[in-house]
């Protein structure tokens, strides 16, 4: 099995889109996933004698993130104090079990939605990955964070229709990625 | 008389621009009437219709180019104080 290089001069440019992904479906604020990821980052870049070569880079960053997550969630739940909230059926008020009580409520898919959502993300940056750099991106120029034309074609020095060609071949690719991996 | 027979390619290229809202009621127009005779484009149209809707419902999100430039700045000043 061929092993796994490490190359930190990279990580931004190849990694820090699907970090951020991954971390704001599972923090939900932007400005603290972005803060997550560069920790990741400097973490794993103290570490990097530690990495042993078994699996991808992305994996092992992902591993030193869901880490930094877990601390992030442990560090606001402590700054609550002792503000807990315990949900208890059974105290001595109520006797007797309350079927009703513990059927999951039938109108509640949105732990399940944003599972799914989180995972279709997941999907779409690593069909974004496949694709050539100059066209993933124009594509998340364009698609995701919504910039106007003009801005991208003085940005990556392009002239319009060759935008349009590049944004064509990404849309062709993504579209048979995703129907392989998603549809 | 305006044309209002166009080619895939440019039926394509039409069908790209709806994507974002930026084609012309025109071109709304003749792409339209193009995708009445030409099944390929039918199938391409569908399909790119349902991209544009998957990642709206995804949601997903990129860092722009300011804030992978902070992040490099930082990291570069951690890689070198790392190596020396």
């Amino acid at each position: 099995m061929p092993k796994h290089q490490i190359d930190p001069n990279k990580w931004i440019e190849l990694y820090s889109d699907y970090l951020f992904n991954y971390t704001i479906s599972r923090v939900s604020d932007r400005d603290k996933s972005q803060d997550l990821v560069q920790d990741t980052f400097l973490a794993g870049l103290k570490s990097m004698k530690n990495f042993k070569g078994q699996a991808s880079e992305r994996t092992w960053l992902i591993s030193i993130l869901k880490r930094k997550i877990i601390d992030h969630y442990r560090k606001i739940n402590s700054k609550k104090g002792k503000a807990e909230v315990r949900i208890n059926y059974k105290d001595s008020e109520s006797e007797g079990d309350w079927l009703e009580e513990r059927v999951a409520d039938p109108f509640d898919k949105t732990a399940e939605d944003n599972l799914q959502n989180s995972e279709l993300g997941d999907a779409i940056h690593n069909c974004l990955e496949k694709l050539p750099k100059k066209q993933a991106d124009v594509f998340k120029m364009k698609t995701i964070l919504g910039y106007e034309t003009e801005v991208i074609c003085n940005e990556l020095n392009i002239t319009a229709s060759n935008l349009w060609v590049i944004i064509h071949r990404a849309r062709t690719a993504m579209a048979g990625c995703l129907k392989e991996n998603w549809f | 008389m305006i044309k209002m027979m166009i080619s895939c390619d440019e039926a394509n290229h039409v069908c790209d621009k709806t994507q974002y809202k930026e084609g012309t009621l025109l071109e709304k127009i003749k792409l339209n009437i193009h995708l009445i005779y030409c099944r390929a484009c039918r199938k391409y149209t569908k399909n790119n219709a349902l991209l544009t809707k998957t990642i709206k419902k995804a949601d997903v999100v990129c860092l722009d180019k300011t804030c992978k430039e902070v992040m490099k700045k930082d990291f570069n000043k951690a890689l070198k104080k790392a190596f020396n």
